[in-house]
Parts: C-alpha cells; structure tokens; sequence
C-alpha cells in the first residue's frame, strides 16, 4: 500500500522492522510478526489484555498506532520474565492461582508490573485502582491481588513468592 | 447432619496425597509466560483473513444481496453467500453428544437466504489477503432489505396474529409437572403467595472472542482449530458440508473461557466453507462487537411464583409459570427451559406442584446455553419467593428454607429419588455466619445482608446416554501420560486429571503429561459443558489409571511375594505397606513390567446412568444423574440518595463432595461471586425492536477489579457425589445462588422487593421512593 512505511520497533530488547500502513495499531502490527502473547479482546481499549509496556510505561496496543512505536521500546509478557528466570508476578500468579483461562493474564501482568514500578508497596485499594483497566471474566480477580500483593512483597525483599 | 448415603464412587476416610491439595495447576506456568497458544494465535503460511457480514436489523425479508463489488477487489479470494450454499444450508445445534437422542428441531441456516429474524444473523462469508482487504470487500456488499414485523417479546409472540418466527406457533418448546393434588395442597396453606420475577439477557463475556483457522491438509481432511468447548462439533461441521465424519478433525487448544457461549457451533462452519472454498488456510477472530452477537446470551425469564405455605412454615403447594425468549433459532432453549423446570423449586421438596414452562420464538437474538443454563434464573427467582414468603409469616428466612429442604432420599420435582448429600443448611449457616455482623445504617447508607440456596445438576441430561473416555499410561521412566480429548476452557479441566492420575499412580504432577483437547488423536472426552468434564473425564481417567494400577500391583506382587492390596504407589515410588523399606522406584518397576509384557497402559470409558425421558403428561422422570448443593450470601450497602449497590462481603460455602483441587474450586466460588453479582446488579443487554444496543465492553458493564468485594470461599466435602473421589461438579452450581443472595441482601437493606433484574441505581432509588410513598 501506498501509506506504508517501515517503523524500527524494539521488542523485548530484539530490534523488529515493521513495514506497516499508518492506520494499523501496534496490536495487529506485532501480532502479525508472531508477537501473539499480546492478546486482543476488544480492539478499542476497554478489556486491557493487549497492553505492552512502551518505553517503560503501560499502554493498550489496541489503541496505539504502530507508527507511534517508531524507535521506541516494547516490552510484551515474554519480556518480562522468561520460564526458568521468571518475574515475581510471574512466579506469584502460579503460586496463587490467578491464570484461569490465562486470556487476561499477560495484560494483567504488565499492568501490574507497571503498578509496582510506581509503587512497591500498594494497598489492596491501589491493586484495585491499577489494575482497573483490565477485565478478568474467570477469577473474581481476588486471586490476582493476592499474586501482586505476594509479588510485591518479594520485591521488596519481605518473602518469597513460591 | 445429613447421613450422607452410600453412593457409587464414594470413597470413605481415603487417604489422599495428592487430591484435595492446593497445587499450582499444570496449565499456570505457560499462561504467565504468555507462551500459552489459543485459537486465534495460530499463523500459517498463505494464510487467508476472513470477515462475516451480520444483518443489522432483526426482522426483515433480503431482497437481493449484491456481492459484485467486493469479489471483484483485488486480494479477495472468497465472498459466499447463500447463493452459493445451495447443497448445505443448514446447521443444527444438536446437544452434542457422542450418542445423541431426543433432539428438537434446531435447524438453521448457515447464512440468510431470503430473510433475517435476528440482529446478527450471518449474510455473507469473505475470506481475503488481510483482515483490511476483508472488511473492505464487506463494505462493498449490498444488501436490499425490506423490514418486516417482528416480535420482540415472548408473551406478545404467543399471541394468535403474532409475526411467525419459528415453526408454526412460535413455541419453542414447552414442559409441565403434575405432581401430587395442587388445590389440596393450596387448601392446606394459611398463607398464598404470587410475586412475578423477571430476569435479563447476560452476555457470556468471555475474554477471548471466538476465534478458529480451518485448512484443508495434504491428505484432504478439514482441519479446525478452534475456541470451542466442544470438540465433538466436527461432527455437525461434516454433517452440514455433507462428507464424513472421518474427514473433519477439530482440536481445541487453550480456550480463553466459555462460559456456556462457546458450547454450540459458533464460527466452525464459515470457515469450512471459505477454507474448502480456497484451497488455502483461513483465520476468523471476530471483533467483540461481532462476539456479542455470534454466540447468543443467557435467556430473559419470567416467573410466576404462587406458593402456599402454613403459619409454621412448610410449603403445600407451589404454581410456577416460566416463560423464555428463545429469540430467533431454538439453539438449545429446550433443554435449557428443562433445566429451569426441573429447578424451578430450588432445593426445596414440594409435594403439590403444577409447573407450566415455555420457551417462546421472537426477533430478539437467540439465546443459548450460559452458566447455569436455567437454573440459575429458575432458583434466582425460587430464592426471592422464599425470602418473600418468611417476610409474610414472619418466621427467619433460614428456618423457613430449614423447614423445606429437600433431603437425601426425597423425590424432586421430576419424582427423581436424590440420593446424595443435601448440605444446604450447613451451607447456609456457615455462609450467614461469615457475614459477621451487620453494620449500622448511616444518614445516606442502609446495610442488608442475603442468603440463597440452591440445587443444581452436573452431568448432562440422561437420555443423552452420556460418556467420555480416557486413556492412561506409564512411560519407561517413570513419568506418565494421559491422552483425553476435554476441552480446557480455563477451570483447570486438564490439570485435574494430572491431579487424579497422580495420586493414583503415586507419580508427581509435574511428572505427568497431559494430550487434551484433540479428539482425533486422543479419546473423545464429551463436551466441557453442563459442570460435567470433572465428573465425566475425571471418572474416565480414574478408571484408567485404576486399571494400570492394578495391572502393575498384580506384577509386583509376584515380585514382592505379597499381595496386590499389601502395595502401594506414592512418591514415585512402590512399596509394602507394612514394610515401606521394601519399595522400587516406579521406573524400575515399569522396566520390569515391561519386560515381563504387563499392560502399562489402558483406555477406559465412563459411562454416566442413563434414563428414558419424562412422562409428558406429569413430568416425572429422571434427568439428571446428580446435584450439588450449597449457599450464598452477601452483604450490601445501598446508598439511599443515588440508589447505588455496593457488595461489601460475598461468601460462597458449597458442598463439593471432595475437592480435586481446592485452590481451582476456591478460583470458581470467586469468580462466580463476580459474575453473579454483575447478573445482579449491572449487566444488561439492551434490545431496542431486537436491535442490540450496548454491544460492547464500554457500554456492558461486567464487574472490574474496583467492583470486587472480601470474598470468601467456605468447602465442605461429604464426599457423596459421582465423579473421581467421590466430587461433584461445582463450575454452575457455585455460581447458581450468587445474584440471589445479593438481591435478597438489596430487599433487606431498602425493606421492599424489586421483582426485576438487573438491581440498577434507577430502579434501586425508585424502590425506595416508592416504598417511602407508600408508608
């Protein structure tokens, strides 16, 4: 297409070229070179399962604009944590039970990562709030602030997380 | 206490080493990791996209449908329309089952020839090089409608002269119960009682939006991937594309939840067509708007409830109408308007009973099969009417139930002699108790607390001639295997049987794998539907690997110069009992199996117990193979001023029969507290002349994580149920009283009824006003 141009996106610390027209989002655009642990539930920012962190900060990929992306960094799930060198959340979420159907979970995740990052010793109120722009349909969420709680706690060197 | 009776598969006093433990399930590590794959995620090389037009309006004839333009764009491989299904275009939603068996007629077209009757239903197919090139050829189809009445309301679609939607008569289906001497029973009563209940359309709202890639292989079969609960569909999928059965595999890989609302076919077939269409691999996820009209909700009710009870408590008689919109197609609205019937007096035993149930045709979107599939608005209603009827006599709502329970041994409403445990009121009376005490009323908050009980079946309907199979087996190293075609839909449907299969093998969970999902190269494992896998596929694979178990003891015994029941398997390890420094290593006892030919693996099939049907006159029979029990309560506050509800305390207490996982139990009571308390409060599909108007996450309102309340999970284990270890299942039954207890919690905080789902702030602080007025 006409309208295309080629955005450098780095993606969980990998540099990805993405020849992409200027309407699509970073959603489709990464997804379509294989990023499918960004999940899409809405495509118009209401459920929060396609959020990714950009430059550190957390967005709906749904509502960004690929060329946005341009020279920036994305950090999906797999960048957070690996199997074997896995994040606390990542490591909590499994102690406690929080992945049901698991559709949520990788948003949910960098949501809550994003919350700890800005505050490493959150109320049950301030789980709450941050994670407030992600639907979960399966757990009731109370297992999942268990798992940030859990989390946060092991970050701040107060215990284990599994 | 209950005697809980002997029961098959119950298991006394068993020492269990792995059943019951709070385990991380099996599945957790590679949701977290976002490594998990799910129907959509899959690519394949030439890949087409595909897009499906849905009517816009719900009642209308199609002139013309003008696909020209959009299969003359360039990069569209495919645009099908009815025209072009001239040899199959038909679908049925049969319950789908391995046997089958007293089906309605469920026919519908694949896609719209010359009419609409809902919003939504589907015109046109197009597969193209990418999802931008498919929505443009979609927006280049013309189509000619002519609006046409309708009928958008169950009553007025009864009515003689009303717009024919189905059949003849718009009846969907209809049941009734005669049951002992109903005017004896109200002459008996000091007290009548009639409240009418109504109940909305709920949106399943699973995270995941339907999503498949159909191909046809090298060896010309049609392969299927996709977001089902229901494997078995590669059946009806051949059945409407007329070739065998043999030629269709459908797998399902992780589901990102159902709900009910990925039971019936949903996508499967369109795909088929557009990937046997284009020789070429094709990929739907549809859009969340397109989702809210592609699996139909949970059916609106109405129900009439005239109870006659004495001054001390016991109901004589009770007269219950119910009445459903099917919307446009049957889909599964009979077997769910049984559901409701056979539910409709809650878990109480009531000797003199009339019930009249039907399930009416109109232009509204068809609904289908949602957690709790009937019951649940049954009971919902059932539970206000109790709550209403201990007002009027002036006796403590829980002594009334107490009064009224039914109770192992007792006929139910079919006439069905329930034979496990009825814990109800150990249920109840934990769950009250956890509430604590109820605060104070402030100048604009007045606090109310609820309860709610229920019976709710697991296991599919008898006549389905129900069973799953599973096959188990132990690998040379120790590790063992389990193949079983269950859908995992996210309840932990597949760990379970790691679970099971390890506490019987005396292998680590982590040491087992499970093949699920896959009926072609796994047994068929039945539908992850009517709270039935656990108990179906759980029992199959109890078996199973009960007969490698036996098989292997019968070699070691030999070896051991002891008897098969003197051994025991437990931490990958066999050992005497009495002697547990005699033992082996599970690995060298497999290699010595093996070199001595012994079995190491075996495929075994549960069968769940049949029936023949209800008498249609009386409605007696038997329906379900079982039932589980429990309660709800909340607490709420309402704010008097803007008629808001706010859930303060939500406590689930269930009798689970024997819990497989307990943190996987605990993650159903918690996530149904949610979604009952959304049923109760916010959630509503809004149809203007069938015409949905808030389809969408913005505009239906689910709960979020500020929505959540102190939840609390209370298990109680009478080991008395059907599946593995003696469990019952629990994924509807928990959820079955949640919005009950929240709406009963609302009527004794504001001291007046409302009979009308959702409790929205409208019409919460008109109640009040109205209840002020009238005092």
């Amino acid at each position: 297409m006409s309208n295309e141009k080629v955005v450098t996106v780095t993606v969980n610390g990998s540099t990805v070229k993405l020849a992409t027209p200027a309407h699509r989002t970073l959603l489709e655009a990464l997804r379509h070179e294989g990023f499918v642990e960004i999940k899409c539930g809405c495509e118009k920012g209401d459920c929060g399962a396609c959020a990714v962190l950009l430059d550190g900060e957390p967005v709906d990929s749904c509502l960004t604009l690929a060329w946005h992306a341009d020279g920036r960094e994305v950090t999906t799930i797999k960048g957070i944590g690996q199997p074997g060198n896995a994040d606390p959340l990542q490591k909590a979420f499994i102690e406690t039970g929080a992945a049901q159907c698991g559709y949520c979970t990788p948003g949910m995740i960098i949501a809550a990562r994003s919350l700890l990052k800005d505050n490493p010793d959150p109320s049950l109120a301030d789980v709450k709030r941050g994670l407030s722009g992600n639907l979960c349909r399966c757990t009731g969420y109370t297992r999942i602030f268990e798992a940030v709680q859990l989390a946060a706690r092991e970050l701040r060197g107060e215990g284990e997380a599994a | 206490m209950n005697q809980t009776e002997a029961f098959p598969g119950s298991i006394a006093n068993v020492n269990l080493r792995q059943v019951g433990k709070n385990k991380p399930r099996n599945d957790a590590p590679t949701k977290v990791h976002g490594k998990a794959i799910y129907a959509g995620d899959f690519y394949m090389e030439d890949m087409l996209f595909a897009k499906v037009l849905h009517s816009d309006r719900a009642s209308a004839n199609i002139r013309n449908v003008d696909i020209s333009a959009a299969r003359a764009l360039r990069g569209v491989h495919s645009v099908l329309t009815a025209a072009d299904l001239t040899a199959c275009n038909a679908v049925m939603t049969d319950l789908p089952g391995q046997t089958g068996g007293g089906t309605k007629d469920t026919t519908q077209p694949i896609l719209a020839a010359d009419r609409v009757r809902f919003h939504g239903e589907p015109i046109a197919l197009i597969a193209a090089e990418s999802y931008e090139l498919a929505q443009q050829a979609l927006d280049l189809i013309v189509v000619d409608y002519e609006d046409t009445e309708g009928v958008y309301d169950p009553f007025d679609s009864q009515k003689p002269g009303a717009a024919i939607v189905y059949s003849d008569d718009n009846i969907v289906a209809d049941y009734k119960i005669r049951k002992g001497d109903i005017e004896k029973g109200f002459d008996e009563a000091d007290y009548v009682l009639q409240n009418t209940f109504t109940s909305q359309y709920q949106e399943q709202a699973f995270m995941e939006p339907e999503a498949a890639v159909a191909w046809v292989d090298e060896h010309e079969i049609l392969n299927i991937r996709s977001s089902t609960q229901v494997v078995e569909h590669f059946r009806a999928v051949a059945n409407a594309l007329g070739i065998p059965h043999n030629r269709v595999h459908l797998q399902a890989p992780y589901i990102g939840g159902g709900f009910g609302g990925k039971e019936v076919m949903t996508i499967e077939v369109w795909l088929a067509l557009l990937a046997m269409d284009t020789k070429r691999p094709v990929k739907l996820i549809q859009t969340r708007e397109n989702s809210f009209l592609s699996h139909g909700p949970r059916h609106p009710f109405t129900i009439t409830h005239k109870t006659g009870v004495t001054k001390d408590g016991k109901v004589t008689a009770m007269k219950i109408k119910l009445t459903s919109d099917a919307g446009a197609y049957a889909k599964l609205s009979p077997y769910i308007l049984l559901y409701a019937t056979v539910g409709a007096t809650g878990p109480y035993r009531v000797d003199n009973l009339w019930v009249d149930a039907t399930s009416a045709a109109t232009n509204n979107l068809p609904a289908c099969a949602f957690r709790g599939f009937g019951t649940m608005q049954a009971n919902t209603a059932c539970e206000a009417q109790m709550e209403e009827i201990a007002k009027l006599i002036g006796m403590d709502s829980l002594e009334l139930r107490r009064k009224n329970f039914i109770q192992p041994g007792d006929p139910n409403t079919t006439g069905q002699i329930i034979r496990s445990s009825v814990w109800c009121d150990q249920c109840a009376t934990q769950a009250l108790a956890a509430l604590g005490e109820q605060p104070s009323n402030s100048e604009h908050l007045v606090y109310g607390h609820g309860i709610a009980c229920y019976q709710q079946s697991y296991g599919r309907i008898r006549w389905m001639k129900d069973t799953s199979e599973s096959w188990v087996g132990l690998e040379m190293d120790g590790t063992a295997i389990v193949r079983c075609a269950v859908t995992d839909i996210g309840a932990g449907q597949m760990s379970a049987l790691a679970q099971i299969t390890g506490e019987i093998l005396g292998v680590p969970m982590d040491e087992i794998t499970v093949y699920f999902g896959d009926g072609h190269v796994n047994p068929l494992a039945g539908t992850s539907t009517a709270s039935r896998a656990l108990y179906m596929s759980g029992k199959a694979t109890e078996l199973a690997a009960r007969a490698v178990r036996d098989n292997l003891l019968q070699c070691m015994a030999r070896h051991f110069e002891v008897s098969p029941d003197e051994l025991d398997l437990a931490d990958s390890t066999v050992f005497v009992l009495d002697n547990p420094e005699r033992r082996m290593s599970i690995k060298d006892m497999v290699k010595l199996c093996a070199a001595e030919g012994v079995h190491r693996h075996n495929l075994s099939i549960f069968k769940a117990p049949p029936s023949e049907g209800l008498d249609p006159e009386t409605g007696q029979g038997e329906v379900f193979p079982d039932f589980t029990y429990g309660a709800h309560a909340a607490q709420v506050s309402v704010d008097i001023d803007t008629g808001e509800v706010t859930v303060i305390k939500s406590v689930g207490a269930h009798d689970v029969g024997q819990a497989i996982n307990l943190r996987a139990v605990e993650g159903q009571i918690e996530g149904s507290a949610l979604m009952g308390q959304g049923f109760a409060l916010s959630e509503e599909l809004i149809l203007e002349k069938g015409v949905l108007k808030n389809g969408s996450f913005s505009e239906y309102l689910i709960p979020t994580s500020e929505d959540v309340p102190e939840i609390q999970s209370i298990v109680l284990e009478s080991r008395s149920g059907l599946g593995p270890f003696g469990s019952k299942g629990i994924g509807e039954p928990v959820f079955a009283p949640v919005a009950a207890s929240i709406a009963n919690a609302v009527a004794d905080a504001i001291g007046t009824r409302i009979h009308d789902l959702p409790l929205t702030p409208e019409k919460v602080l008109r109640a009040i006003n109205e209840n002020k007025a009238s005092r």
